[in-house]
C-alpha cells in the first residue's frame, strides 16, 4: 500500500482511512506493506509492516512547495537548513526511488496506491515490474480547488495515475462522477466504496467535558441554537456561502451562533465577510482544533452543516452524527449519498440552507426526528465491509492480469 | 350469480411548493409551483392525465358503450375535481357521461381526501358535506355509499355513516379481521341495522395493482384466463369479488408497456361472456346481497402497507405535530369566514401531506420515498410548517 501518512503523523482524514482500512484487510488475512514518505515511529501499528521511503521528519512530508508555503515552514522551524527543504516533488522522486528499490527484492500481488501523491510510485510499479495497480481516489485536484482548475502538474499526475491504473476505487457516487468527467476514464473501472467512521472514535471513552465552551452552554440555555461547521478554510469547503446564509438566518432567527472550527487561507476573508454582513457577534472562531475539543464542539452544537462544493466523502459527518447532531449536507458531498436522515441543499442555495437551519433551530420535532433517526444509520457502513469490497477488487484486478 | 364489484379511486392532493421561510408574511401562493418544479400541480396531473385517465377513462366508456353489463364504481375527491377543472375539464364531461348511463356510480368521502375524522368530527362532517354538494352540481348525483381517506375504518366510523343514512361502506378485507371468513360476502357492521360493509379482496386486487408487472413474481406474466380462473375460483367462498384499486394503477402504477390496458380490456367481455357473470357497482352490491354475518373493528383499519394501520400518516413526532397543529387552528380559521384562507387551510388537510412526512422505510428509500414529491420527509414537514406560519400571520389580521 501506497500512502502518505498514518496517524499519530495525519493532517486530516486521509491517514485515518488508510489506517482503519489497513487494519480491516489485515484482519481478512492481507499481508500488508506500507510505504510513508517520512521517518517515524507508529508504536500502535502491529498488523502490517510500515516503511519509510525517507529520513524525512514527518512534517517535511508534503516538502516546502505546494501545500505549505516556504514562508510558513520557516516560521515552524526557524532553524532549518534551507539546503535541506525539498519541494513535493523532491520528496514524491524520492518516494518513487524507494519503492523501485523495494521492488525488485520483493513482489506484491498487487500496489494500492492512495491519492495522487503516491501515483507515480504506482505507475513506476505497474510500468517496471508488471504489478497490477489499485488507484485509490480519496480526493481529486478538482475537489481542493473547488471545481475550479487546480494546478496543472498535479492534474496530469492524476490523470496519468488514473488512465494507467487497472481498477480505481472512489470514496463516493460524487468522486466517481468527477473522475470520469474530468479524466475520462471509465466507469465501469471505478468502485465506489464510502469509508466508515474510526473504530476507536465510537470505542473511546470519550465524555463531554460540561466546563468546556461555557459561554456556548449559557447562550443555550437562553434559548441559542448552535450551529457548528469543522474544516479547512479553503474554497472547497464553501465557507463563504454558509456566512451568507447564516445572516439570512439570523435575520428571521437571531438566536443562533456559528461555530467556525478550523483555519486556512480563507480565515481572515471570513472574518470580514461575518462583520461586513453585520453578524460578527453572531460567529465564532476556534482556530484549529482536533481531538477532544473537536468532539466538545459537537457535543455542543445542535446543527453542523458541511458546506463543501465539493466533498469526496466528508467523515466529519459522521463524527457530528454520532455526537447527535442535525446534520445539513450539500448534495455534492459524498457522505449524502449514503445519509438520509438529513437536510440536504445544493451548496449556491444559500436561501435554501438558511430555510433548513431555521426550521430546525424553530422546530424540536424536526430536531428530535432528524437527530434521532441518524443515529440509527451513520455507522450503518464497517470497515470490514470495506475491506470486503477492496479484496473482491483486487480479486478482479489480478483475474484479469491472468494471476491465479 | 357472481359479480365483480370494481371500484377505481381517483386523487390528486394539492401539493405545497417549497414554501419558505423568507416566503412567510410575503407571498401566501403555498400550492402554485412553477411549471417544471418538483411540486408543479399542473405538471403532474397533466402528466398522470396522459398517462392514465385519459386511456382508462377511454377503455371504461368504451367497454359501457359495448357491454351494458358492464359497471364501474368511482370515488373522485374535491382536491382531484378542482384540478381536473382547470387542467382537463373533458375528464370531468367523459366521468358524467358514465354517470348518466346508469353504468357509473360516484362514492362519497372528505373533500380534501383528509383524516378529519380522527382529529375534528365537525371538521369531518364539512368536508363530507362539502364533497357531497360537489359531486351533485358536477354528476347530479348524491352518494350513497361512503368510503373514507386510506379506507381507514373502524366501528365508530360504521356507527357515523349509518346515522347519516348510507347504504354502505367500504373497507380492507385484512385477514386479522376476517380470520376464517370471506371477503366475497356483504357484511354488517356491528351494532348497525342497516349499513352494510364491503370488503376489498386485496389479493385478487393487488394482483392487478401491485403485482402485475413483477417479473419476480411467480406468476407472471398474468393473463387472462389465469386471472378469470382465479375469480372464478374464489367465488367459491362468497360470489361477490371486490376489486378495489387506485385508478392510477392503470397506466400510472402498471404503465401501458407492461399490458395492463390490454388486460383490462379483455378481461371485461371474458368475464361477463359467461351467463351467471355480472359487473356491480357498490350500491348494487348493498342492495343485491344480504348481509352475511357481522364483523366489528375497534381498532382503525387502513389499506395501506403490510400494518394496514395509520402509522404511515401518523406515526412520527413530526407528522403528529403538523396534524396538531394544522387542526388546532380550525376554529379560528373558519372564525374568519374568509373563503379562500379556509379553503388553503383545508388543502393543508390532505392526508398525502402527512404520508410525505413518512420517516418508518425512508432509511431504506422505498416506495413511500419514491413517489414523494419532496427531497426528504425533513423537508416536506419543513415547509408545512412554514405554510402553517402564513396561515397563522394571515389570521393575525383579523384578530
Amino acid at each position: 500500500m501506497l500512502g502518505w501518512e498514518l496517524p499519530p503523523h495525519n493532517s486530516g482524514g486521509l491517514g485515518v482511512a488508510c489506517l482503519n482500512m489497513a487494519r480491516a484487510l489485515a484482519g481478512q488475512g492481507a499481508d500488508i506493506d506500507f510505504v510513508v514518505p517520512y521517518e517515524a515511529e507508529h508504536p500502535e501499528i502491529k498488523f502490517m509492516k510500515v516503511l519509510s521511503a525517507t529520513h524525512l521528519d514527518p512534517i517535511y512530508r508534503y516538502g516546502g512547495g505546494a501545500y505549505e508555503s516556504l514562508k510558513l515552514l520557516e516560521k515552524i522551524i526557524p532553524s532549518i537548513n534551507k539546503e535541506e527543504l525539498l519541494s513535493i516533488r523532491d520528496v514524491q522522486k524520492s518516494y518513487c526511488d524507494f519503492v523501485e528499490k523495494y521492488l525488485t527484492e520483493f513482489k506484491p500481488d498487487i500496489v494500492h496506491a492512495h491519492d495522487w501523491l503516491t501515483y507515480e510510485a504506482g505507475v513506476l510499479a505497474k510500468k517496471n515490474f508488471g504489478i497490477p495497480l489499485v488507484a485509490h481516489v480519496h480526493a481529486t485536484e478538482f475537489d481542493r480547488a473547488g471545481m475550479r482548475m487546480g494546478n496543472p502538474l498535479i492534474h496530469e499526475v492524476e490523470r496519468e495515475g488514473l488512465m494507467l491504473a487497472d481498477q480505481i476505487i472512489a470514496v463516493s457516487e460524487t468522486t466517481k462522477r468527477i473522475i470520469h468527467d474530468k479524466y475520462h476514464i471509465p466507469l465501469s473501472k471505478i468502485h465506489v466504496v464510502y469509508n466508515s467512521l474510526d473504530e476507536n472514535y465510537e470505542k473511546s471513552d470519550y465524555n463531554f467535558d460540561q466546563d468546556a465552551y461555557g459561554y456556548l452552554r449559557k447562550l443555550k440555555t437562553t434559548g441559542y441554537t448552535v450551529v457548528s461547521t469543522v474544516g479547512r478554510f479553503t474554497i472547497q469547503k464553501g465557507l463563504h456561502n454558509l456566512m451568507r446564509a447564516a445572516a439570512l438566518a439570523i435575520s428571521k432567527n437571531p438566536k443562533l451562533i456559528f461555530v467556525f472550527a478550523g483555519d486556512g487561507e480563507e480565515r481572515n476573508e471570513l472574518v470580514g465577510l461575518a462583520a461586513d454582513l453585520g453578524i460578527s457577534k453572531n460567529v465564532i472562531f476556534t482556530g484549529f482544533i482536533r481531538g477532544k475539543k473537536l468532539r466538545d464542539i459537537y457535543s455542543i452544537s445542535d446543527i453542523f452543516v458541511m458546506s463543501s462544493i465539493s466533498e469526496p466523502f466528508g467523515l466529519t459527518a459522521l463524527e457530528a452524527a454520532h455526537h447527535g447532531d442535525v446534520l445539513i449536507l450539500t448534495k455534492q458531498s459524498g457522505v449524502s449519498e449514503i445519509i438520509w436522515s438529513a437536510l440536504k441543499y445544493d451548496f449556491w442555495d444559500e436561501k435554501k440552507l438558511a430555510d433548513q437551519i431555521i426550521a430546525v433551530s424553530q422546530n424540536s420535532a424536526l430536531r428530535e426526528t432528524l437527530q434521532h433517526n441518524v443515529k440509527r444509520e451513520y455507522h450503518k457502513i464497517s470497515w470490514d465491509q470495506v475491506a470486503k469490497k477492496c479484496l473482491k477488487i483486487y480479486n478482479k484486478t489480478m483475474k484479469h492480469k491472468g494471476f491465479n | 350469480m357472481r359479480a365483480i364489484c370494481l371500484y377505481l379511486h381517483i386523487h390528486q392532493p394539492v401539493r405545497y411548493r417549497e414554501y419558505s421561510i423568507f416566503d412567510v408574511s410575503n407571498d401566501s401562493n403555498y400550492f402554485n409551483d412553477s411549471y417544471d418544479g418538483r411540486q408543479s400541480n399542473e405538471r403532474i396531473f397533466r402528466k398522470v392525465a396522459n398517462k392514465s385517465y385519459r386511456p382508462m377513462l377511454d377503455l371504461l366508456e368504451n367497454n359501457m358503450q359495448k357491454y351494458p353489463g358492464f359497471k364501474v364504481s368511482f370515488s373522485i375527491t374535491g382536491t382531484w375535481l378542482d384540478q381536473a377543472e382547470k387542467w382537463a375539464p373533458e375528464l370531468i364531461a367523459q366521468i358524467r357521461r358514465m354517470v348518466n348511463r346508469g353504468q357509473a356510480e360516484i362514492v362519497g368521502e372528505t373533500y380534501y381526501h383528509s383524516l378529519a375524522f380522527f382529529y375534528n368530527l365537525d371538521e369531518f362532517n364539512d368536508q363530507v358535506e362539502q364533497h357531497a354538494h360537489k359531486i351533485k352540481a358536477t354528476f347530479g348525483v348524491t352518494p350513497q355509499v361512503f368510503r373514507n381517506t386510506e379506507f381507514a375504518y373502524n366501528d365508530s366510523l360504521a356507527h357515523w355513516a349509518e346515522e347519516k343514512g348510507y347504504k354502505g361502506i367500504l373497507a380492507e378485507g385484512w385477514d386479522k379481521i376476517l380470520g376464517w371468513r370471506s371477503p366475497n360476502y356483504v357484511y354488517r357492521p356491528t351494532g348497525c341495522q342497516n349499513l352494510k360493509l364491503l370488503l376489498k379482496n386485496y389479493r385478487l386486487s393487488d394482483d392487478i395493482a401491485f403485482r402485475f408487472s413483477n417479473r419476480n413474481w411467480s406468476e407472471w406474466p398474468l393473463t387472462v384466463p389465469k386471472y378469470k380462473n382465479w375469480l372464478e375460483m374464489d367465488c367459491l367462498r362468497g360470489n361477490l369479488i371486490n376489486l378495489f384499486m387506485d385508478f392510477e394503477t392503470f397506466g400510472e402504477h402498471q404503465w401501458q408497456d407492461t399490458g395492463i390496458f390490454d388486460f383490462m380490456n379483455t378481461l371485461i367481455p371474458d368475464w361477463l361472456a359467461e351467463y351467471e357473470n355480472k359487473f356491480v357497482t357498490v350500491s348494487e352490491a348493498c342492495e343485491l346481497m344480504p348481509a352475511a354475518d357481522e364483523i366489528s373493528m375497534p381498532e382503525t383499519i387502513t389499506w395501506a402497507d403490510t400494518e394496514r394501520d395509520l402509522s404511515a400518516w401518523l406515526s412520527n413526532s413530526m407528522q403528529t405535530s403538523a396534524m396538531d397543529d394544522l387542526y388546532a387552528m380550525r376554529e379560528q380559521i373558519l372564525a374568519t369566514k374568509d373563503a379562500g384562507l379556509i379553503n388553503d387551510w383545508r388543502y393543508m388537510t390532505t392526508s398525502d401531506h402527512p404520508y410525505s412526512m413518512c420517516t418508518k422505510y425512508w432509511n431504506d428509500g422505498d416506495v413511500h420515498a419514491y413517489f414523494s414529491a419532496y427531497a426528504s420527509p425533513y423537508e416536506s414537514f419543513m415547509y408545512f410548517e412554514n405554510v402553517l406560519r402564513d396561515l397563522d400571520y394571515r389570521l393575525s389580521k383579523y384578530s
